[in-house]
């Protein structure tokens, strides 16, 4: 899933100074998830930012939604007409980055604020710890790291094996908080029986189909043709 | 895999160790700034008593002189320059288009590194690049040298000569993979190595012994890493705060066990004893003494080392 995290409070409370109707917007996939954007992050905000700025003298209406995923159209319908209907002068997404993006392109002239920081494509470890899997390359190539992926959890996105800074299984960026991955790596292909592919080298990695090659699109042919 | 007998560049390193002397290396920090004068100052004071210096690439993540600048200023200083190239700031565009500039400025040798994590240095803040890994650097710079191609299959014109370094450290984890990596780099175009500092003798004599039963020795001139310790708690601090190093803890001992005015030189005595140890082990072609912000003390370490004078 896409992890996100909350952003500071008064960061929040800083963008809507100027809007007096403000609807803040859950997402009820990746999100509610991992605890930073559903229905009841958007509960917790909302009353934070009525005390807020009650405190301060001053009235708001702070309204509340919470849609199924706000990266698909049909879902955020209703949240389009309810901002044209009731008026609302700002909206605070508590999606990740792609249904901030996907309100604000259909937003017209009402702002949209992020209401957290997107991270990255990770899994729960356990409750209340998430860890990062993926980095979205657009060329996997785990086949050959045991199924481990070093783009993502190597601190140096390393494809030939671990650095100097492997130090009993830690990495050297933050030891008490990071596996070294290409021990994880190491240790795997030897249950495996595969060591022997850690002797090829891995040549210069094509990053064309990374975010380095330009603004993505992908397509399924049987719906869509790219022009 | 390179051929240790064909002449890859003709560097002075180079010819010294194909022609069998045990070569000396250190290295020679670039200034904080463009303080060519404080360079110049470290230059003499290694002038002659070694075959190349190193020339560190932002080295822990903190912005000094290029190394490509640093490195044309002891070319043209009288001391060559092994130039070292980190892949943590430059994508395969800047590295080979730097590679073209290094050569065209006089420099012959060239230490593929990925380079320590920025988060150690003083832009923790800054995004890193890692477009290529070390090994990756080396076979594209191979490629260039001995194809005549760019990594992109284009021509490349004129030729590059380049003495190719790696670097290897037989004391970070899994141990038993870092032979393996080691081949990989000689595999990749690695022309000589220089280790990681060795404090702990008997796992780089085991890490050697494995290298030389793989016939490593035979194709790359490995140089061990050698670092003087100032002081009982220099010693304490590496231990505890530098990954991949480990200090045993009689050595610590020893260095406390004199007077703090009198560590320094015990820790030359303790060097000059590691450079002898090192000699003696089987495939061990040079020592590369990395004597941080200690450049006035080569030319005494390699004196009273008997490493002087330089054959070439």
């Amino acid at each position: 899933m896409i992890v996100a995290d909350p952003k500071p409070f008064l960061q929040v409370k800083g963008y809507l100074e100027n809007f007096g109707k403000v609807l803040i917007v859950g997402c009820g996939t990746c999100t509610t998830v991992c605890l930073s954007g559903g229905e009841a992050e958007v509960q917790i905000l909302a009353s934070g930012l009525r005390i807020a700025f009650g405190k301060d003298g001053r009235r708001k209406a702070i309204l509340e939604d919470c849609v199924q995923r706000q990266c698909d159209e049909e879902f955020i319908l209703p949240v389009l007409s309810r901002v044209e209907s009731e008026g609302i002068d700002a909206v605070v997404s508590l999606a990740c980055g792609v249904g901030v993006n996907f309100l604000a392109d259909r937003l017209g002239k009402t702002p949209i604020f992020p209401g957290l920081d997107t991270t990255f494509y990770g899994a729960g470890m356990q409750q209340g710890l998430w860890a990062e899997m993926c980095a979205g390359c657009g060329s996997c190539i785990v086949a050959h790291t045991g199924g481990i992926c070093p783009v993502a959890r190597c601190s140096k996105h390393l494809l030939n094996g671990p650095c100097g800074g492997s130090e009993k299984g830690r990495c050297e960026v933050d030891p008490a908080n990071i596996e070294c991955v290409w021990q994880l790596i190491y240790d795997r292909l030897k249950r495996l029986g595969r060591l022997d592919e850690l002797r090829n080298l891995m040549p210069a990695k094509d990053w064309s189909t990374a975010s380095d090659g330009g603004v993505r699109r992908t397509t399924r042919e049987q719906l869509y043709e790219l022009k | 895999m390179s051929e240790k007998s064909v002449m890859k560049s003709g560097s002075n390193l180079e010819r010294v160790l194909s022609s069998g002397h045990f070569a000396v290396t250190c290295e020679c920090g670039p200034p904080k700034g463009a303080d060519v004068e404080h360079l110049e100052k470290k230059i003499e004071l290694v002038k002659g008593c070694v075959d190349a210096a190193n020339v560190t690439d932002n080295q822990t993540a903190v912005v000094r002189m290029s190394s490509i600048a640093a490195s044309s200023i002891l070319v043209k200083n009288g001391v060559e320059p092994v130039m070292q190239m980190v892949t943590r700031d430059r994508n395969r565009i800047a590295a080979q288009s730097d590679l073209f500039g290094a050569y065209a400025l006089g420099i012959r040798n060239m230490l593929c590194l990925t380079g320590d994590h920025q988060s150690f240095g003083n832009h923790p803040k800054a995004k890193n690049v890692f477009d290529l890994d070390s090994l990756q650097l080396l076979d594209v710079v191979r490629n260039i040298r001995d194809q005549g191609v760019v990594n992109s299959g284009d021509p490349v014109q004129g030729g590059i000569k380049m003495f190719l370094g790696a670097a290897a450290n037989p004391f970070a984890d899994p141990f038993e993979f870092r032979v393996i990596r080691l081949a990989k780099k000689i595999e990749a175009g690695a022309d000589f190595i220089q280790t990681q500092c060795i404090y702990d003798m008997g796992r780089f004599g085991e890490f050697m012994k494995m290298s030389c039963d793989m016939g490593l020795d035979q194709n790359c001139f490995i140089l061990a890493g050698l670092t003087p310790l100032k002081s009982a708690g220099m010693a304490a601090y590496m231990n505890k705060n530098v990954s991949g190093i480990t200090i045993p803890e009689d050595i610590i001992k020893r260095i406390r066990g004199v007077p703090k005015a009198n560590q320094a030189e015990e820790g030359i005595n303790l060097l000059l004893e590691q450079i002898q140890e090192v000699r003696e082990i089987p495939g061990v072609a040079g020592v590369h003494i990395m004597a941080i912000e200690w450049e006035e003390k080569i030319r005494e370490i390699t004196e009273r080392a008997g490493l002087l004078p330089r054959p070439l």
